[in-house]
């Protein structure tokens, strides 16, 4: 079990180059092959999760290299903890999309899985490795399968994925531009050697834009507000699967990424004291929350309003890096894990309305409740946590986020927070108000007769079982979030803030 | 000014290069002008990483076997950068391969690979 960090990346790997080649022969055996080599990648973060908690990190040579040198793994709590979201909601997501891919794209499912755990490769590797070029190309291989995972999805993808393409490829060149820069002042790569070196070296011009360059590129990729613009179109039109893991776990593995390299690579009193970039990003975290809600309000679109809704929540989780105080962190972190669970339960449960309707439309939504009861069941709950109303997750992170601006001494983002609650109410409603107390639009009462039988006609089990599991969790989390922070997160802060 | 442009001119290179990708990727409203962009925006970075490895009158850092005199690290350029610019040119080709494929479903679909008119189309479509 020593080999446990990096056997969490190699079996997706492996896993997906067999995955073509079963499918060539039997297509049906590659949904088990996924979701086996998948369980077990959540199986071993979890007993790394263990491990950290109880011995402390873990230092990982790959082929026995020296760190300074070769790439080391490095896990403490913090990506501990990232490679424990990421890994089992990729796993929920697998399950799903075995049903909703059959519908999606028929012809297309082996491509699909085979690039299904490219995807989750990429996204492990970012999170576990403690090299900063490593890092660059494993942020690559997720982002390349998801351009190519969005592209599938329906009309209008192609076009959403060659717009990501485009800016995805402006972010990791700046990221790439940035380890250079870094490069050319220190001669190292590995983040725990650059840590060291760097504090010398923070009135160096070079080592300044390097920190730039790195921003500027992860907010790129994690679609903070002005560079958001690729985001809604990938979101909308993917496959509701794809959907599901982009906004709930690779917009968060950035965001992983930028706390480290603001916390961990530079320190503390670099990215709070001398330069000013905590205040820019709490501002443009603040427009984010408020431009993303407002938008969501005027989408008739399901899943475009649930896309802005992420611009907003991304806008949450920087608003808790910029405040840059340990409520703050802690309401930050706590996000990352209540968005994950609540975003990805609203994107399945989404395609599962799509799945039975075939259509988005918010406003032809009406007698669902019937219809689909525990999925509107779950959407409900997970909706409830985006408002913040506890003992959803939801309430909790924003409890901490607005304690940490009451100890920042900052109130506009009190108020900011407050008033993001209830325009989230507004849009969430929207929806509940359609579903429950609306009887079927005019639209479709001649194509939908069903609808007057009054009897459920659910999504098939293995699409119903991971949106229950994630609405369970989102009520877990809320009841258990003290003990989450106690025993993972207060130790994932960083040191020093 | 003019000696301190050129005894850097590489690296002055590598910023009008990378700038005018970027100008391409940014403004130019036909994707694949915005695909080329892309290629010389990637080509800039990897002329930067080549050149922090380069040293004047260096050689290759092969060490000769049953040397017996000190390594002098003047005397060899830094391979990394150039191995790192070896991982990073496959990157690179991944990534034209995956946008080249998405221009060639692009133009199928609408047959254009013009921005303006497939937001047109689109739109047209949607109402």
């Amino acid at each position: 079990m020593s080999h446990s960090p990096i056997l969490i990346i190699i079996i997706p790997l492996i896993s997906s180059f067999f995955v073509p080649l079963i499918g060539w022969r039997k297509k049906n055996l590659c949904y088990p092959l996924v979701v086996l080599a998948l369980f077990i990648s959540s199986i071993l973060s979890l007993y790394i999760m263990g491990s950290v908690i109880t011995h402390g990190s873990i230092y990982y040579r790959l082929g026995g290299w020296e760190p300074p040198w070769g790439i080391e793994y490095r896990i403490d709590y913090l990506n501990g903890f990232m490679a424990v979201i990421v890994s089992f909601i990729s796993f929920l997501v697998a399950i799903y999309s075995r049903r909703s891919g059959e519908q999606e794209l028929p012809d297309r499912i082996v491509h699909f899985y085979c690039i299904f755990l490219l995807l989750v490769t990429g996204l492990l590797g970012m999170v576990v490795t403690g090299d900063m070029f490593n890092l660059y190309v494993f942020l690559e291989i997720a982002s390349l399968a998801a351009y190519a995972l969005i592209a599938i999805g329906e009309d209008g993808a192609l076009m959403g994925s060659f717009n990501y393409l485009i800016m995805g490829t402006i972010g990791a060149c700046f990221y790439l531009l940035g380890v250079g820069y870094l490069y050319i002042v220190t001669g190292s790569l590995n983040m725990n050697d650059l840590s060291q070196i760097l504090p010398g070296l923070y009135h160096s011009r070079v080592v300044r834009t390097a920190f730039a360059l790195f921003i500027v590129g992860l907010a790129l990729k994690m679609g903070l507000f002005p560079l958001h613009t690729w985001l809604p179109d990938a979101y909308t039109h993917a496959p509701s699967a794809v959907s599901a893991l982009l906004a709930s776990v690779m917009s968060k593995v950035s965001v992983y990424i930028m706390i480290r390299i603001m916390f961990t690579v530079f320190n503390p009193y670099f990215s709070i004291e001398l330069i000013p970039i905590t205040t820019m990003l709490s501002w443009t975290a603040g427009i984010a929350i408020l431009f993303g809600e407002i938008m969501a309000i005027v989408q008739p679109d399901l899943k475009r309003m649930l896309a802005y809704s992420s611009v907003a929540q991304i806008g949450y989780i920087v608003l808790g890096i910029g405040l840059a105080n340990t409520m703050g962190l802690t309401g930050s972190l706590l996000h990352v894990l209540n968005h994950a669970l609540t975003k990805g339960c609203l994107f399945l449960g989404a395609g599962a309305i799509t799945y039975r309707r075939g259509t988005r439309d918010i406003r032809q939504l009406g007698y669902l409740h019937v219809e689909m009861p525990f999925t509107m069941a779950a959407f409900t709950i997970a909706a409830l946590s985006m408002i913040g109303i506890p003992p959803t997750c939801g309430f909790f992170s924003k409890y901490y986020l607005i304690l940490g601006a009451i100890d920042a001494r900052q109130w506009i983002w009190v108020i900011i927070l407050l008033l993001s609650s209830l325009l989230n109410a507004i849009f969430f409603f929207r929806v509940i108000e359609n579903a429950y107390f609306k009887p079927l639009g005019v639209i479709h009462e001649s194509s939908y007769d069903r609808g007057e039988q009054e009897e459920a006609n659910e999504v098939p089990l293995g699409m119903l079982i991971p949106i229950l599991a994630l609405a369970a969790a989102i009520i877990l989390t809320g009841i258990f979030s003290g003990k989450i922070i106690s025993t993972i997160i207060q130790f994932a802060i960083p040191e020093g803030i | 000014m003019i000696e301190y442009i050129i005894s850097k001119y590489n690296y002055w290179i590598y910023i009008v290069l990378m700038m005018i990708g970027f100008y391409a990727m940014i403004s130019k409203r036909n994707l694949m002008k915005k695909l080329i962009g892309m290629t010389i925006f990637q080509t800039a970075i990897i002329l930067f990483y080549i050149s922090i490895g380069v040293k004047r009158d260096a050689t290759i850092p092969i060490v000769p076997e049953h040397s017996h005199e000190a390594i002098k690290a003047l005397e060899y350029v830094n391979p990394l950068p150039h191995v790192l610019m070896l991982t990073a040119i496959v990157v690179m080709v991944s990534t034209s391969g995956v946008a080249l494929a998405l221009l060639i479903m692009i133009y199928k679909r609408y047959k254009t690979i013009e921005e303006d008119e497939i937001l047109k189309l689109r739109q047209e479509a949607g109402a």
